[in-house]
């Protein structure tokens, strides 16, 4: 249907880790898609591999792991690439941010520093200089004060949002057509997290990026995404248009995230959160994997893992996906 | 920063005064009697010839006397006067110091290169042929004692093979260039005399890497472990994120974030360096402090002892203070005010 390939293509990717030669799969064939200027938000537990799999899509796996499946980047196969080709690709057409600014900074290297690296393997044509009045201009666009003074400073010297700030400068310094933020706000205080947001959701439109942008606070992703991947045990459960998912979520696993954002308006005191925990790696149910902790599950669900079900461009890998809304329309 | 140099550049003189007073008292409680070091065994028993050594040497005076002396002597830089080779202590010191200085930094030199390379290497291969490798070259290098090592390679390689030269500074036909640093690398480069250069340098090898050998191994253990800490945190994946080569990810971001707690042993290590040149300086005839304190301890050469400790002393002192300034520079989030 779409003439050109999508910016960003996920098909069947599997990632295993093996221990004394026993492979356990923590990303279970995970497929999505982002189209150029396109925000897809991955949610999902800790641990669900939602980290684990954009990771390894860009060559960055554990040691050890076993990847397969197909990533595809402007049509171009990248699972197999060889190492220089995907190095050039990271870092200058698609780049990361994570999870904690912190521990993501280099404690020994001036922030400049490090901002003119990521220029300068890109660019190694570019002299220094040049390269630190690129990452000042950088600063600049994340609305950090004072950008000349505090190029030569130490990630130490920042503050948490600032430090994040940093990471973004850092990630857009060769203009990617995509940018992964992996829980870019997680670590940060409530009041950062939405300044973060803003500078991240600028960026993306004023740049165009392609966004993913990983978290397990589905609330983050309402006024930011436009499609949703809701990942479980490794597996995508739910993919749809974002107000279609919050308007008719098809997963059980969906409607307990939703029901697990805290209301300011609600009057109720308890937080809903949804009964259990995720299956531990090689450890799934038979049938479908969240029939454990699903306040709906029939006998079916324990014996037959769902197909996915799709509706127009919403898909939910339940066997009663679109059965109640259906009924009730 | 700088108030922090400034603070402990002061506290110098007073450490150095406790090292000199320390040395003073301990060699005065020693049960030898150094006027048999003075005046031969059968002199011994003339009172007239014993009367004038003790007047000659001080050693008629109290304790007190001859601390307040001493101490006023060596703020002119008289260290007194050997009672063995009957020159000041001070020149005996000037003429061997850089003698083991060159000795003992360029086995820091090989001890720092082979054990970070090593550590470097066993990290980012580790649990292969590598790491076992370079474990196994760091247990031989901290437990095979220094003499022994030293023998030994003289005997194979100088012996045996003839590939490298034996004991000495220089080759014991060659005529030694004039003495300006007392370093044999520096004046034969003053003197212009390039392939007495080499020879020089052709001397180092063994010397330096006998006593180099047991620093690389605990360098490369130690750079070894916090290598592995290190490349296990986030940044490694920024940067590999970034699209730098594993090259860079290792040396530049992870060797650097590995060298505070490596020049702490380096700086440290030095103190290791000055005792163990004591068996190497003997094992290579190499004229330095080791062997002319060896050579004092021996013939009950107070003055030299004295002299030799409060050298060693200072030499501590200053590469303390040297390593806590690297500490500083090398960790950016420990800058003092």
């Amino acid at each position: 249907m779409n003439a050109h390939p999508p910016l960003f293509e996920v098909r069947d990717l599997r990632v295993a880790f093996g221990r004394n030669g026993v492979f356990a799969e923590a990303v279970r064939g995970i497929s999505l898609h982002v189209d150029h200027g396109e925000v897809l938000g991955i949610v999902g537990e800790s641990g669900s591999g939602k980290s684990v799999g954009m990771l390894a899509a860009l060559g960055l796996q554990p040691e050890g792991a076993r990847v397969s499946g197909s990533v595809r980047f402007k049509g171009r196969e990248l699972v197999g690439l060889p190492r220089r080709a995907l190095r050039e690709l990271r870092g200058s057409r698609i780049a990361m941010i994570f999870q904690d600014p912190l521990s993501s900074l280099n404690p020994v290297m001036t922030v400049g520093d490090q901002i003119a690296e990521a220029v300068r393997l890109h660019n190694p044509d570019l002299s220094r200089r040049a390269a630190l009045d690129r990452a000042k201009d950088l600063l600049a666009l994340v609305a950090i004060p004072q950008p000349d003074r505090r190029l030569q400073q130490y990630p130490h010297e920042f503050s948490g949002g600032m430090r994040q700030r940093v990471m973004i400068a850092m990630a857009v310094a060769n203009d990617p057509d995509l940018l992964i933020a992996d829980e870019p706000t997680t670590a940060l205080d409530v009041t950062v997290q939405a300044q973060i947001m803003e500078v991240l959701a600028e960026l993306q439109a004023r740049l165009k990026l392609g966004l993913v942008l990983i978290t397990h606070d589905l609330g983050v992703l309402a006024g930011h995404a436009d499609r949703v991947a809701v990942v479980y045990a490794g597996q995508v459960v739910e993919q749809a248009g974002v107000d279609d998912l919050f308007a008719r979520p098809g997963h059980p696993y969906t409607r307990g995230l939703i029901a697990s954002i805290p209301d300011m308006t609600a009057q109720s005191e308890r937080l809903f959160s949804i009964d259990g925990t995720p299956p531990a790696l090689g450890r799934l149910p038979a049938g479908c994997p969240f029939n454990p902790r699903c306040v709906a599950a029939q006998d079916i669900c324990r014996r037959e893992a769902p197909p996915l079900h799709r509706k127009g461009d919403h898909a939910a890998a339940c066997h009663f996906a679109f059965s109640a809304t259906e009924s009730a329309a | 920063m700088t108030r922090y140099i400034l603070r402990r550049l002061i506290a110098m003189p007073f450490l150095v005064l406790g090292i000199v007073t320390l040395a003073f008292l301990l060699t005065s409680v020693t049960k030898g009697d150094p006027l048999t070091a003075i005046v031969s065994d059968r002199q011994l028993n003339n009172p007239e010839v014993v009367a004038a050594a003790k007047a000659k040497w001080g050693l008629d005076r109290s304790l007190p006397e001859r601390y307040a002396i001493y101490v006023g002597n060596l703020l002119t830089g008289d260290m007194g006067t050997s009672f063995i080779t009957r020159r000041p202590v001070a020149q005996d010191v000037l003429y061997r110091l850089p003698a083991t200085m060159e000795l003992v930094i360029a086995a820091m030199a090989v001890g720092a290169t082979i054990g970070i390379s090593l550590g470097v290497l066993a990290a980012y291969f580790r649990n292969t042929v590598i790491d076992h490798v370079a474990r196994l070259f760091a247990l031989f290098g901290s437990s095979i004692p220094v003499f022994w090592l030293g023998l030994a390679l003289l005997y194979v390689f100088s012996v045996q093979w003839g590939v490298l030269p034996g004991p000495g500074r220089l080759d014991a036909r060659a005529t030694p260039p004039p003495m300006v640093t007392g370093f044999m690398t520096i004046d034969t480069l003053l003197a212009g005399d390039f392939r007495l250069f080499l020879d020089a340098v052709w001397h180092l090898i063994l010397p330096a890497f006998v006593l180099g050998w047991a620093v690389a191994g605990t360098i490369s253990r130690l750079v070894r472990a916090n290598m592995l800490e290190v490349l296990s945190r986030e940044f490694i994946l920024t940067a590999r994120a970034k699209g730098a080569g594993e090259f860079r990810v290792v040396i530049r971001h992870a060797l650097r974030n590995t060298m505070v707690p490596t020049l702490t042993v380096i700086g440290y290590s030095f103190a290791y360096l000055l005792t163990g040149a004591v068996l190497t300086e003997t094992i290579f005839s190499w004229p330095g402090m080791g062997s002319y304190a060896v050579d004092a301890a021996r013939g009950l050469d107070f003055p030299a002892i004295i002299g030799v400790t409060i050298v060693g002393g200072v030499v501590f002192l200053v590469t303390n203070l040297l390593t806590d300034i690297a500490y500083v520079v090398a960790n950016p989030r420990v800058r003092l005010g």
